[in-house]
């Protein structure tokens, strides 16, 4: 088993860093005994940008994040963070972490446990007090300051823990599943932190399940399945195919099948949905059908949702 | 302050808040007051004549007392020290609660040492502290006070100290009541090895001896309360044993010689093997 990496690389000059990526992996992979986790995960996050990682479970979503975070050893391949390698402790300065298996001292208050990050991060003693006043009111905890961890709700630790990953302004933020145990508002909530960190220049690594708060949040989305990337993208380029759905009488089962040169059809019956159809060939499959003998009732196009296009490209990959 | 530090304030402080100290000191209290009303017994019951025991028998009986008691304490501390260390680690990363704190920059040698550190801290402290109630108990209520009270409560401490770095070394790789269990069985087998080598200086059996001697070098905390008994037996007492041949050193509630410093010197390198043991053991672990 490999030894964690922990080491301070030489400070390379300010402007090679902020010209590379927030993330970069080439090739990466665990393996965990037998099983792979990540399998040669290659991917790039531009900085500023929110990043959305989707992936069904047992993905390896978490080992990446844990992998980038220099907990987990990686067994093959690179990655870098802030143009530093993976496992560099000065890096660690600049990144916030939220982890989806979040705990905190439950014998500590909201704001110690703060103080305790803001020693551990390193910031500045005299800028802890305006630090932490400031992360418990973005996260909705000034009321709650001095009161101990172990008296706050599953919700209120994930908001005390996302206040624990801003500290600093960091300049790259890793959110796992951020709002599992939070109401709507508390996710409504994540999504302004999220939109605030994105305009102020933060790179936000979202690993989320949820994707319609991916889809309102990220730049730019990848889906990994069983530790490798399968598609990643900006969300126009992602989701920029159209669908569309055509409801229709007359048709054979043999008509259906010719018709399958439009597109991969979802056949419901007497509706069928075209993924991927491009608006311009519409009038076309509309007179194909019709030659067919097929009775037109409604035509129907409709824009992908991240949810037809994660489900899609997971269905891909099965065959 | 360095993360070192910070991590070792950490543990005392967790100690603190979850009421451990408290816990301990009362039980301290109430101990120390038990044991300073049985001790006066000595001094005020009269004998089948009438008479009270002659000072010389009060310090004998006092120091065999003592020892006993002391035995407990060091028990506790054992206890407590691989109680508490055994979870040390392996807790933290079960719960998740290590996994934001190593995304800072946080060496886990750090995390490691800081937690030996504050854990230390408090086992010298406990050991300091009952070490001075008990024996200013002893003195008010007998006049006796052994002859080496601080080589006393360092042997006591260190051994305390042993099972506290065997638990958190363990820790490192098994859950917290495995660990925890591990340490005192290992404590309690020393103990057990270091009876079969006294029996074996009394046989003058070479192999059981060797069982004594192994079990020290293997966890050092039998010999050290060899040495902690050794402070307390008043030279009165150490003669009897010294002329009583091999049997007088048959005991495990007897040393009639102080530690070796070879012993001594192997203690401080056993911490040292132990400790780095940790921090590799923790920089490999994947959490």
């Amino acid at each position: 088993m490999a030894e964690v990496a922990e080491k301070t690389e030489a400070a390379s000059p300010s402007g090679e860093a902020a010209g590379t990526p927030a993330i970069k992996t080439v090739e990466l992979s665990k393996k965990f005994g037998g099983t792979v986790a990540l399998a040669g995960l290659s991917m790039t996050v531009p900085r500023g940008e929110v990043f959305g990682f989707l992936g069904p479970n047992g993905a390896g979503k978490t080992t990446a994040v844990k992998v980038l975070l220099g907990l987990l050893a990686p067994t093959s391949g690179e990655g870098w963070l802030l143009g530093k390698k993976v496992g560099d402790l000065g890096t660690r300065r600049r990144i916030g972490y939220l982890p989806e298996l979040f705990r905190y001292q439950g014998w500590l208050s909201a704001a110690e446990v703060l103080a305790l990050h803001c020693e551990l991060a390193p910031l500045p003693r005299p800028s802890w007090k305006d630090e932490i006043g400031t992360v418990l009111d973005t996260v909705g905890l000034t009321e709650r300051a001095n009161d101990r961890v172990g008296t706050f709700s599953k919700g209120m630790q994930q908001r005390l823990g996302l206040g624990a990953a801003l500290l600093g302004e960091p300049e790259l933020v890793f959110l796992d599943e951020p709002t599992s145990a939070l109401d709507p508002v508390g996710r409504h909530d994540v999504r302004e932190i999220i939109r605030g960190l994105s305009s102020r220049g933060t790179a936000v690594f979202l690993n989320s399940h949820l994707l319609s708060e991916v889809e309102q949040v990220c730049d730019r989305v990848a889906v990994v399945d069983h530790g490798r990337v399968i598609a990643q993208g900006t969300m126009d380029e992602l989701l920029g195919g159209t669908a569309v759905r055509v409801r229709v009488a007359g048709l054979a089962q043999a008509d259906k099948n010719k018709l399958a040169s439009f597109g991969r059809i979802d056949d419901e019956g007497d509706q069928l949905t075209f993924n991927n159809l491009a608006p311009d060939r519409v009038p076309e499959l509309v007179s194909v059908i019709v030659e067919m003998g097929g009775r037109v009732y409604e035509v129907a196009p409709r824009h992908q949702t991240l949810e037809d296009r994660f489900l899609q490209l997971l269905e891909d990959e099965e065959k | 302050m360095p993360p070192v530090l910070v991590i070792a304030r950490l543990t005392v402080q967790e100690s603190s808040r979850r009421r451990l100290l408290l816990a301990l000191l009362v039980l301290t209290l109430i101990v120390v007051g038990f044991s300073a009303w049985g001790f006066n017994k000595i001094t005020t019951i009269p004998r089948s004549d009438g008479t009270l025991l002659p000072p010389d028998q009060v310090a004998l009986i006092s120091s065999q007392l003592l020892i006993v008691v002391v035995f407990m304490f060091s028990g506790v501390l054992a206890l407590s020290a691989a109680v508490v260390a055994g979870p040390l680690i392996s807790g933290e990363v079960e719960s998740g609660l290590l996994l934001s704190m190593l995304a800072r920059p946080l060496r886990r040698s750090e995390v490691v040492i800081g937690k030996w550190l504050g854990l230390a801290v408090l086992v010298a402290v406990y050991a300091a502290g009952s070490a001075f109630l008990e024996l200013i108990a002893v003195d008010w209520a007998t006049g006796y006070l052994p002859p080496h009270p601080i080589d006393l409560t360092l042997f006591v401490a260190a051994e305390g100290l042993v099972l506290l770095s065997l638990g958190l070394l363990l820790s490192t790789r098994l859950s917290g009541i495995t660990a925890g269990v591990i340490a005192l069985v290992a404590w309690l087998m020393g103990w057990i090895a270091g009876v079969v080598g006294d029996i074996g200086t009394g046989l003058q059996n070479q192999a059981l001896e060797n069982v004594g001697l192994i079990s020290h070098i293997l966890l050092p905390t039998d010999g050290l309360w060899r040495g902690a008994i050794y402070a307390m037996e008043p030279d009165s007492y150490l003669t009897i044993l010294r002329n009583s041949g091999t049997f007088g050193r048959a005991n495990p509630f007897a040393a009639a010689d102080p530690p070796p410093l070879q012993f001594l010197g192997w203690v401080v390198v056993w911490f040292a093997i132990i400790l780095a043991a940790s921090i590799w053991s923790f920089r490999r672990r994947e959490i």
